[in-house]
């Protein structure tokens, strides 16, 4: 048998004394060749006794070494006498290096198998609960915090608050500004399409001031603080819980709550409102944009059909609901973040899990304004 | 003169941030199959001069020539070719947290090499039993204490069979006995394998257990003030911060 012309050739008879000569490199680039080898070799040779020749290696590692402990193995299964020769004190040295009882040793746990869907279904409804119970638990410690820090204004961490009002509130106007102004935009466009054949041009304003002031305003503001702000704080607390930073704030007598999440808290509720009002600003510029250059409206005419469309309540409504959309997107986002265990991974997940369940809390949260204010009006 | 074989040779190393000089024209050679301990106080360059060696930086000025080739003047293609021949230990054990000490482990031979699913979890299964961690496959790092990390980072940077072994402050935040553990398979795998090795430690133990030749840093002078054989600098050396390093004294400051 000719091997593979490189790493090793065979010497002797089928059901005789086998030589096995290796030579050259004995190694992990030619591991997969020798590693079918083996089964092959007794096999096609079912040899009486096995010998392995070494004085021609130039390399051997580890790999190598694993390949004659396969080799050694297979024949005392199949009792066959096994000799190696020629060996370097080194090589030996490497032979012993691979742990035979290691190679066989099981895995100290199995893994585990995939649940199956209703499996699946209750594990993830258990999960649901859990993190509710979570969040129900964080929430109570926040609102516990929030009240001990209006009754001690003395405490809360101004200088922090102010930088996160700086983070979230004029770092972030730029893209809420630039998505509203589009998207009040489109809506002008969509809805001039539609009334454009009717006369109706001038109700492009009133639609999209309504639309905005009332929902949209908080709703679109609410989604980008989530996903620029939320995720932030999310990771921010996160790699602090890695970092063991919330641990020594404990440990030194801080409540991480107060000391980590009322800023963030404060500073949240007290910019969204802001960011909001300049969305619905925004919004209606671009609604303006469109009327003007694409309905014949003029400047007059298109404020003053806005300012006739929305009322007070509306505005302040508006206002209200966003600063709810705020206290939830800070407040979920410093709970993914203490909840995170682990490494670089957990944060992740957490900054991913800020971003969805603040964007789900304000849909909810949204609807509920929704059907409160009917009532009320 | 050393007729050995460098198989890195580190030339005028200059390693400077703005004005900040951390390491001025340093130089030295390391051999092949020799155990060579870059050593020194805290803040002294120790880790930034291995990344530079292993390429993770650029030098402001100097040469660093593996196996022959200067790395601070090649194609990235050929650097990562080159350092599929190396192996790493970080000081962190730096094992992907998603991934299974096993997945770790087979993770270079997965991507490198075109080994069967089978022969890659036998070799993976021989890697963890060189380093004491057999059964441990299907455990995740976040499972593992700091001394389990490191025999998996030192198994993961086995994986590929490197003729050299990079290792960062293996033993930083060890108890002594997981250091002496770790020194022994220090040792084990430089005899057994003869692979060569670069540590960067300042615990004294790890120093004279393992290192064949070091070097030691020096903070004030960003550059090497000894060279050679531990226990002989530790007896013999005429730099008293040598003296010091080795003998933990306090330095004394003048006033």
């Amino acid at each position: 048998m000719p091997g593979n012309g490189k790493s090793f050739s065979i010497e002797g008879k089928k059901n005789g004394d086998i030589t096995l000569f290796l030579r050259g490199r004995i190694g992990l680039a030619d591991f997969t060749v020798l590693f079918s080898e083996i089964k092959t070799l007794f096999i096609e040779f079912s040899p009486s006794k096995l010998t392995v020749d070494f004085s021609h290696v130039e390399y051997f590692d580890s790999s190598g070494a694993l390949f004659l402990v396969q080799l050694e193995d297979e024949a005392v299964a199949q009792s066959v006498p096994f000799t190696i020769i020629n060996v370097s004190a080194q090589q030996k040295q490497m032979l012993s290096l691979v742990d035979r009882e290691a190679l066989r040793a099981p895995s100290l746990r199995v893994r585990e198998r995939s649940l199956n869907l209703v499996e699946q279904l209750g594990n993830e409804t258990m999960n649901v609960l859990r993190d509710a119970y979570e969040v129900i638990l964080f929430w109570g410690e926040l609102v516990y915090e929030v009240v001990f820090s209006i009754r001690h204004p003395g405490n809360i961490r101004w200088n922090d608050v102010v930088s996160y009002m700086k983070k979230v509130g004029v770092d972030g106007l730029p893209i809420v500004a630039l998505i509203s102004f589009l998207l009040g935009l489109i809506m002008a466009f969509m809805s001039a399409l539609q009334l454009k054949p009717f006369g109706a041009n001038i109700y492009v304003a009133s639609l999209v001031a309504v639309a905005m002031v009332r929902e949209l305003g908080p709703i679109i503001t609410a989604i980008i603080v989530a996903g620029r702000s939320g995720s932030a704080f999310a990771a921010e607390i996160g790699t602090m819980r890695v970092n063991e930073e919330v641990d020594a704030l404990i440990t030194m007598g801080f409540n991480p709550t107060r000391f980590l999440a009322i800023p963030k808290l404060l500073a949240s509720m007290f910019v969204v409102p802001i960011l909001t009002g300049f969305s619905n600003i925004f919004a209606i510029a671009g609604g303006l944009f469109v009327g003007v250059l694409g309905l014949d409206l003029t400047v007059y005419t298109y404020v003053k059909e806005t300012m006739d469309a929305i009322d007070m309540f509306d505005v302040m409504s508006g206002l209200l609901k966003s600063i709810v959309f705020a206290a939830f997107i800070a407040a979920i986002g410093c709970q993914r973040g203490f909840k995170v265990r682990g490494g670089a991974e957990a944060v992740g997940n957490a900054t991913t899990s800020a971003v969805v369940s603040a964007i789900f809390l304000i849909i909810i949260i949204d609807s509920t304004f929704a059907i409160t204010f009917h009532y009320i009006r | 003169m050393d007729k050995r074989e460098p198989v890195i040779i580190v030339e005028g190393l200059t390693v400077q941030y703005g004005d900040n000089v951390v390491l001025d024209n340093v130089s030295f050679e390391v051999y092949k199959g020799e155990i060579f301990v870059i050593a020194g106080g805290s803040g002294c360059g120790k880790s930034t001069l291995l990344k530079h060696i292993i390429g993770l930086e650029t030098p402001y000025s100097g040469k660093i020539i593996i196996n022959g080739v200067d790395t601070t003047n090649i194609e990235d293609e050929e650097m990562e070719r080159l350092r599929r021949g190396i192996g790493m230990l970080f000081q962190g054990s730096a094992l992907f947290g998603s991934m299974t000490i096993g997945e770790n482990v087979a993770l270079p031979l997965t991507e490198f090499t075109d080994l069967s699913q089978s022969a890659m979890d036998l070799i993976v299964k021989m890697k963890l039993g060189m380093v004491d961690l057999s059964g441990y496959e299907n455990h995740f790092p976040s499972e593992l204490s700091g001394g389990m990390k490191k025999r998996a980072g030192i198994a993961r940077a086995m994986s590929l069979e490197p003729a050299m072994l990079f290792l960062d402050e293996p033993s930083a935040g060890l108890d002594p006995v997981t250091t002496a553990e770790l020194d022994v398979l220090i040792k084990k795998i430089n005899e057994g394998i003869g692979t060569t090795m670069v540590i960067v430690t300042h615990e004294l133990e790890t120093i004279f257990n393992v290192s064949h030749r070091i070097i030691m840093l020096d903070k004030e002078t960003k550059g090497i003030i000894a060279e050679g054989d531990a226990k002989e600098l530790k007896e013999h050396s005429q730099n008293r911060r040598v003296r010091n390093f080795f003998n933990r004294q306090v330095e004394e400051k003048n006033n």
